[in-house]
């Protein structure tokens, strides 16, 4: 038998982000408009780290936050919008006029994208993949690159095709609905490039909605997606995906995503909400605080448990 | 079925409907959200019941409760069919081929339906930074077909040449050497008319104009020379019963209707 790791990994977001976040590093901050881990972006900010290289396929509002803070001097990304609720005014301020400061950036598709975690997973040279054929993106992102098939393509004849190199991440940070206190960490709902993301890193933490006792995992293993030896950190963090949702526990704060563009239009009006609601928070749980009841009560969610399935068991 | 008034249809009625209608027969289309969301819901209410919508979330053959206001709302996940990942959403489903009609949007179009949604202006030092490809890229590869839906028909978006081409078209990938898998944009929507094209090697057409545009008003919105089909049909308008789907059954909150 496998010998069975039974470390203890929780730690508090302050601890984890110290341990395992470090200037000029490079951070996969992932979650695929569901589960998107802001509330350890803030901390980021709280702890001010500076010359970060973000890799993220949405960089949507917490990237635009940590870009304004100064956290941010390159970012990897696919989409760099603010869901179709608007812009980003940080960083089309930094890409469009490199004000206050410029901000490198490598431009690629989704799949672009999901083909670097697959390949940094795996430990790979490259990934091939049917994209990019005609398309300007290589002639401004020189990692977009061209080889020929060392096998004959559908004609006979040699066939050309994109790759992309892998990503290896100093650190990949995901949100999760529940794990154990070692790591094991179940998703559902919408689970994206989560787990190929955390097995591309060197390090990851997994922020939870709620660490659950073993039991609880063990009753239904597939549900595991990132099993516990790929996690050095687990930080239990309730309503740290907000403004994006957690499938079963909060709805997406839509209202949010639309106030953003109007509150990231204007410097002064995003530095005052940063120092109101996340250098002026001594954590998530004095923001979450500030929020109020009422607040959340309106982003509950209702019941649909799933059928359970039976595992069975040997007589 | 009667023809409601004209002036009662709003611009995202109109391509709502027109679109939904493009939809008839074909059995996967990949959406996002905004008028392709509309155009699937109500081609699932008419021409096309069998239809499975593919969101790029990961989401397949959802059945929301409620329309759904984001490609990733909850309400596409609880009841759905399928929720995949992404390696398996991009990887098998989209490059393994399994899309008939992929929606995009875009910036910027130009004659062959390649798209521009990364900027404004020169790449290092845009006017106006886009969102960038998302999936894009990948739906225009893979996909049988593309359809575009444009709300403005405009000289700027109609360009005679992109400001950068972020998605390519088939010929664009055929001069670089690459076999792109699909014919590229097939349909392209818009408040003044429908534009069409075969595949590869061929130019987009003025097919059909709405309801009280010309011709020559479409040529002045496009920045290039239009090509003109032999025959230009008017669309025929919204019916009543399309009207009724989609602002009683499909938007009622009209959360896309504007």
């Amino acid at each position: 038998m496998a010998p069975t790791d039974r470390t203890d990994k929780s730690m508090s977001m302050k601890a984890a982000i110290a341990a395992f976040v470090r200037d000029g590093a490079t951070v996969c901050l992932e979650g695929f408009t569901h589960l998107i881990p802001t509330a350890a972006g803030h901390e980021i900010i709280r702890q001010g780290r500076r010359d970060l290289t973000v890799v993220r396929m949405t960089a949507d509002i917490v990237v635009d936050q940590m870009i304004a803070a100064g956290c941010v001097t390159r970012l990897v990304s696919s989409f760099v919008g603010n869901s179709s609720a608007g812009s980003l005014g940080e960083l089309r301020r930094r890409v469009e006029s490199a004000d206050p400061a410029p901000l490198a950036f490598e431009e690629y598709s989704h799949y672009g994208m999901i083909c670097r975690y697959l390949a940094g997973a795996q430990r790979l040279p490259f990934y091939p993949l049917r994209s990019y054929g005609g398309s300007d993106l290589p002639s401004v992102n020189s990692d977009l690159r061209k080889v020929t098939s060392p096998y004959p393509g559908p004609d006979g004849g040699p066939e050309q095709i994109y790759v992309v190199p892998p990503v290896n991440p100093d650190v990949t940070i995901i949100h999760a609905q529940r794990a154990d206190r070692r790591g094991n960490t179940q998703i559902w709902g919408l689970t994206g490039v989560q787990a190929e993301a955390v097995y591309a890193a060197d390090k990851a933490i997994v922020v939870v909605e709620e660490i659950v006792d073993d039991e609880v995992i063990r009753s239904d293993p597939n549900r595991t997606l990132v099993p516990a030896h790929a996690v050095d950190a687990v930080v239990r963090c309730p309503r740290g995906a907000h403004p994006s949702f957690a499938q079963g526990y909060y709805d997406r704060d839509n209202a949010f995503y639309r106030a953003w563009s109007h509150i990231s239009k204007d410097p002064q009006r995003l530095q005052d909400w940063l120092d109101e609601w996340v250098r002026g928070t001594a954590d998530h749980a004095e923001y979450v605080d500030r929020l109020g009841e009422e607040f959340w009560a309106r982003l509950a969610v209702g019941e649909a448990l799933s059928e359970p399935v039976d595992y069975g068991r040997r007589l | 079925m009667t023809h409601a008034a004209p002036d009662a249809v709003t611009s995202s009625e109109l391509l709502s409907v027109v679109a939904s209608r493009e939809l008839a027969a074909r059995r996967t289309v990949f959406a996002g959200i905004g008028l392709p969301t509309l155009a699937t819901e109500l081609a699932h209410l008419t021409v096309a019941p069998d239809i499975e919508v593919v969101y790029e979330s990961g989401v397949c053959g959802a059945h929301p409760a409620r329309l759904p206001e984001t490609i990733a709302d909850a309400v596409l996940i609880t009841g759905a069919e399928a929720v995949i990942s992404m390696p398996m959403l991009f990887g098998c489903v989209l490059q393994g081929g399994h899309i008939d009609v992929g929606f995009l949007g875009a910036a910027q179009i130009d004659r062959w339906g390649n798209l521009n949604t990364s900027v404004i202006g020169d790449w290092d030092s845009p006017s106006v930074r886009l969102p960038g490809s998302g999936g894009g890229v990948e739906v225009m590869a893979n996909s049988r077909e593309v359809f575009v839906v444009m709300r403005r028909h405009h000289p700027r978006s109609f360009p005679a040449e992109l400001d950068f081409c972020t998605t390519p078209g088939p010929d664009r990938a055929l001069a670089e050497g690459i076999r792109p898998l699909g014919s590229g944009v097939t349909r392209v929507i818009t408040e003044l008319g429908i534009m069409a094209r075969e595949g590869v090697g061929e130019e987009l057409r003025l097919v059909a104009v709405q309801p009280g545009v010309t011709v020559e008003q479409v040529r002045a919105a496009t920045g290039w020379e239009l090509r003109v089909a032999d025959t230009v049909d008017e669309v025929p308008p919204p019916t009543g019963a399309e009207l009724r789907l989609l602002r009683e059954d499909v938007d009622p909150d009209r959360v896309y209707l504007r």
